[in-house]
């Protein structure tokens, strides 16, 4: 168990080093730092002073390791656009983001497992045809248009949620939510469906997907055959199956909400990560960009760690020693 | 075998399959009887409609499949028109089943220990903790070493051959007093093969338990069973005691089949072999399906289809034994 | 030619088709789009981009089934005074070309390095699983933002501009190319272990040409399913890169752009300027969607 994370966290560490090394690509060798920060007049003494400053006259490897020191502590540089600390614009927004996906992954996660059982086990019943015709539109509607669509029913006709921001928030330490004010928790509702709604089909088509091929298996038949009832066959056998590979999805999944909250965010104006980081990428602000995207696959290879490990933990086949084995 | 009421009863049983293309008929006038205690082989090539007998004993058939006329009757009650719940409860309790394939037929998140006791206290009015100490004791009669300490463990920790013990122990552990076993060997090793067949037959001479015993392997066939019924295309070809159907068979396709058997007392050139192929389900000649690759075919065989006629120690679907023909072209 | 029609006709593949009326009826909204699209310059009743004809006092018409409607502005216009009818036409143009070539871009970057990494193994398969592992794990969205942003960066203004359709094309497609290139590759190997290719090779048939002959053909049916679903998805892909203002320039407006130019106005009661693009969206996608479910369906030997 302890050989497995640690052979887990290895084989991440490429992957670490990896991104980290095409986000200072980009942040050394994309535009200009210098010109975008001094504007258009400098002098040459300026320009020296500040390509000093910067450390960019010092080679390729020790440029790399000192973003690389500075990264692991946090300091990221300054913006290009604001010409504050990245640091600190992400600190700042990283709690709206965050309460954001965990509200949208857990509204996926509570409607979807149950529903794809649902229309797993009962596939002919009309409502499960129902959901299935819901699940494909769902498919098909791209984040933003479920936004729009929902503010213009809520917000616009209907007036009673708001469309923009993150309504009222209380400061915890460092952490802002708005989770502990009504403003807060209704400003919260759009956007969490909007972001939600598309991960939901996801999960309710790959848990129905996974139902069907287990209703299908050996075990299921012999199970039956053994005149187990439908509870037991249902929900004891097929249903710990079934879980055990959607697992793996639902964890890549919540990486995919944190990327599509961007859209999100755009469309809420909501003030978390994904709104800085279109507005960077919209400006050229390259240190922003670097640092969302250093931090970001931080966040995805501890997620696929977690994945994996839980996965470890559900599965028995995974645990068996090199030694055991046919007896 | 006494004239008392014989435990399984198959009656004309027909097993249609709507298909796109016409109904497939998967098994047509399907008759025979397992008395209690008895192991009735099935024997046939692929496809001939073995596995397909099994399922619609016990009542799990594919959809689209379906029982499209005759009856399955056990203990004189019919079976086959049972709803799914009252079905449910008789599989496991008074009919059991084996399959294949043990790689696939033990769930693998599951324990032994926990899919054998979930088996008996669906059936058995006992406690958990009574059904763990059964399963123990079942694991022992199929002869898994160290069965105390193995109930815990997962299906992926067995041997191939140990996992199918465990399926026959699964298989018995609510005393049914059918089993259908369905080529409980084929996927195990030969050496192995041996050891499982022996330990079916000895538990269920122990148990008094009747099995019908699906294979295409007549060494297997003629080890542990009693009568022996040859499939041909979804219908029975022959039918009658193990030693009779082998030795001094009537139908001209298990005369080929016991033929094509390699003897071991002497050598051959070539291995014999029967022309031709098994019908496909959608084209099944008219008259006696086997008449296209049949020796002894003659007119009659073309035009009608043969039901079970006596033919000495066995039965056989072959107008060469209807009364009177069997001067002419015997 | 009429034997391969005839042929054709009489397969299981025609028989589920015609046997599925919604299948039947995405495959004629997917129709219907794709030749209003194909054909927007010659059938499109107004040139939205003919900046002469534009007429501001035409601007905010409501549709032309509602009070203030013109039956000449069938869907209404925006603010410009731009029939909302036309510029939806070119718009899913572009959307479907983009769409359309990034699919193949990826499928054919795909199918190439899945061939190669399957049917030569060693490191050159283990580098490029290595790859896709690690693209795999980001969202392609974030890939195709990430690409068009350094892309963004690192050309001046006006240069980005010219090529920014191919820009957005390569993202997408670069964000895509994993899925194709890991089933390929699976196909591959397990194709490559069967006895007609170990024959051709001791025949002395060269490499690529067993791929390309033997190999590929065997490759495709699973291809062809994942190349009609992420059609939908990178229809949508554009859209949503366009939405935020980093896709397809403002010279050539998709529907995502169109989306984006109409959601200013939904607060002040122009719905129609960002719902109809929408609807389109959602009609394009969705019938190009069910179009590959039944695909699948329709190909998976286990359900036949």
């Amino acid at each position: 168990m302890f050989a497995f994370i640690i052979s887990r966290i290895l084989q991440a560490l490429p992957v670490m080093l990896t991104v980290a090394l095409i986000s200072f690509a980009m942040f050394a060798y994309v535009g200009d730092p210098v010109a975008i920060m001094l504007g258009q007049d400098f002098t040459e003494a300026q320009r020296e002073a500040l390509v000093k400053d910067l450390g960019l006259d010092q080679p390729f490897w020790v440029q790399f390791a000192t973003f690389l020191g500075n990264a692991v502590q946090g300091e990221f540089g300054l913006s290009y656009r604001l010409s504050r600390p990245v640091a600190d614009l992400i600190a700042e927004r990283a709690p709206a983001t965050l309460e954001l996906a965990f509200t949208a992954a857990i509204l996926a996660l509570l409607i979807g497992v149950p529903l794809g059982v649902y229309t797993g086990l009962y596939r002919n019943s009309w409502l499960s045809r129902f959901f299935l015709t819901f699940s494909l539109v769902g498919v098909s509607l791209p984040t933003f248009l479920i936004g729009i669509l929902l503010i213009l029913v809520f917000a616009v006709w209907l007036g009673v949620l708001p469309s923009f921001g993150r309504g009222d928030t209380v400061k915890l330490g460092w952490w802002s939510t708005g989770f502990l004010t009504w403003t807060g928790i209704k400003a919260l509702v759009l956007p969490s469906i909007t972001l939600g709604l598309f991960q939901l089909t996801l999960i309710m088509r790959l848990v129905r997907a996974e139902m069907l091929e287990v209703l299908r298996a050996d075990y299921i038949k012999f199970a039956r055959a053994r005149g187990l009832p439908n509870r037991a066959v249902h929900f004891g056998h097929a249903l710990k199956n079934t879980l055990v590979p959607v697992i793996t999805i639902v964890g890549l999944q919540l990486g995919a909400i944190i990327a599509f909250a961007i859209v999100t965010e755009t469309v809420f104006q909501w003030p978390g990560m994904g709104l800085l980081f279109i507005q960077s990428v919209n400006q050229a602000d390259i240190p922003v960009m670097a640092a969302y995207l250093l931090l970001i696959s931080a966040l995805f290879v501890t997620i696929n760690l977690i994945v994996d490990l839980l996965y470890y933990a559900v599965d028995p086949r995974l645990r068996i020693g090199r030694g055991q084995g046919a007896h | 075998m006494s004239g008392q009421n014989p435990l399984l009863e198959v009656r004309h049983l027909r097993v249609e399959f709507p298909t796109r293309r016409g109904t497939l008929v998967a098994l047509d006038d399907v008759s025979f009887t397992i008395s209690a205690g008895e192991v009735l082989g099935v024997v046939g090539e692929s496809g001939a409609g073995k596995s397909m007998t099994g399922a619609a004993i016990i009542g799990l058939l594919e959809p689209p499949g379906r029982i499209a006329a005759g009856e399955i009757r056990l203990d004189g009650k019919r079976i086959d028109n049972l709803r799914y719940e009252d079905m449910r409860r008789i599989r496991g309790k008074d009919i059991g089943a084996i399959f294949q394939d043990p790689l696939t037929t033990l769930n693998p998140l599951y324990t032994v220990g926990r899919q054998l006791a979930e088996t008996m206290t669906t059936h058995l009015p006992i406690t958990p903790a009574e059904a763990r100490k059964r399963a123990i004791g079942w694991l022992d009669l199929v002869g898994i070493p160290a069965a105390a300490q193995r109930i815990d463990s997962y299906p992926h920790e067995f041997s191939g051959g140990m996992r199918q013990r465990v399926v026959i122990a699964l298989a018995l552990c609510a005393e049914p007093r059918l089993i259908v076993a369905d080529e409980p060997t084929t996927a195990l090793d030969v050496s192995i093969q041996a050891q499982i067949i022996a330990l079916l037959k000895s538990l269920a001479r122990e148990k008094g338990t009747a099995m019908m015993l699906v294979t295409h392997d007549m060494g297997v066939i003629a080890e542990t069973a009693d009568r022996v019924a040859v499939m041909y295309a979804g219908r029975i070809a022959e039918i009658g005691p193990v030693r009779n159907v082998v030795k001094q068979a009537s139908h001209p396709y298990t005369v080929g089949l016991m033929g094509s058997i390699p003897p071991l007392d002497r050598r051959v050139e070539r291995l014999a072999q029967i022309d031709g192929a098994m019908p496909r389900l959608s084209a099944i000649p008219k008259g006696c399906a086997y008449n296209p690759r049949c020796p002894k075919a003659f007119a009659r065989c073309t035009q009608d289809r043969p039901d079970l006629l006596p033919a000495g120690a066995t039965q056989a679907a072959c107008w060469l034994y209807a009364a009177g023909e069997g001067a002419h072209h015997g | 030619m009429a034997a391969t029609l005839r042929r054709f006709f009489d397969s299981d593949l025609w028989w589920s088709f015609t046997r599925s009326p919604i299948t039947m009826l995405s495959a004629l909204v997917a129709l219907i789009c794709i030749l209003g699209a194909v054909f927007a310059p010659w059938i499109a009743p107004h040139n939205p981009f003919d900046l002469a004809s534009l007429n501001l006092l035409d601007a905010f018409k409501p549709p032309s089934w509602t009070e203030e409607g013109e039956a000449q502005y069938l869907l209404g216009t925006d603010d410009q005074g731009r029939d909302v009818l036309s510029a939806i036409m070119y718009g899913a143009r572009v959307s479907l070309l983009v769409g359309l070539s990034a699919t193949l871009f990826a499928t054919t970057l795909g199918i190439t390095l899945g061939l190669l990494a399957g049917y030569l193994g060693g490191k050159l398969d283990a580098l490029l699983m290595r790859i896709c592992d690690v693209q795999l794990t980001f969202p392609s969205i974030l890939v195709a933002l990430l690409i068009d942003g350094v892309v963004r960066a690192a050309l001046p203004r006006e240069v980005h501009d010219q090529i920014a359709l191919f820009v957005v094309i390569f993202a997408i497609g670069i964000s895509e190319w994993p899925k194709f290139a890991r089933t390929v590759r699976g196909s591959t190997m397990v194709e490559r272990n069967k006895e007609y290719v170990q024959a051709a090779r001791v025949i002395g048939v060269a490499p690529p040409r067993i791929m390309l002959s033997h190999v590929l053909p065997n490759v495709l049916g699973p291809v062809l399913v994942i190349a009609t679903l992420n059609l939908g998805l990178a229809i949508l892909s554009e859209a949503t890169l366009s939405f935020l203002g980093v896709g397809v320039p403002a010279t050539q407006p998709s529907l995502g752009t169109l989306i984006r130019i109409g959601n200013d106005f939904l607060f002040s009661g122009e719905w129609w300027i960002t719902i109809f693009p929408g609807v389109t969206l959602i009609a394009m996608v969705l019938s190009v969607n069910l179009l590959g479910d039944w695909l699948r369906d329709a190909l998976n030997p286990k359900l036949r």
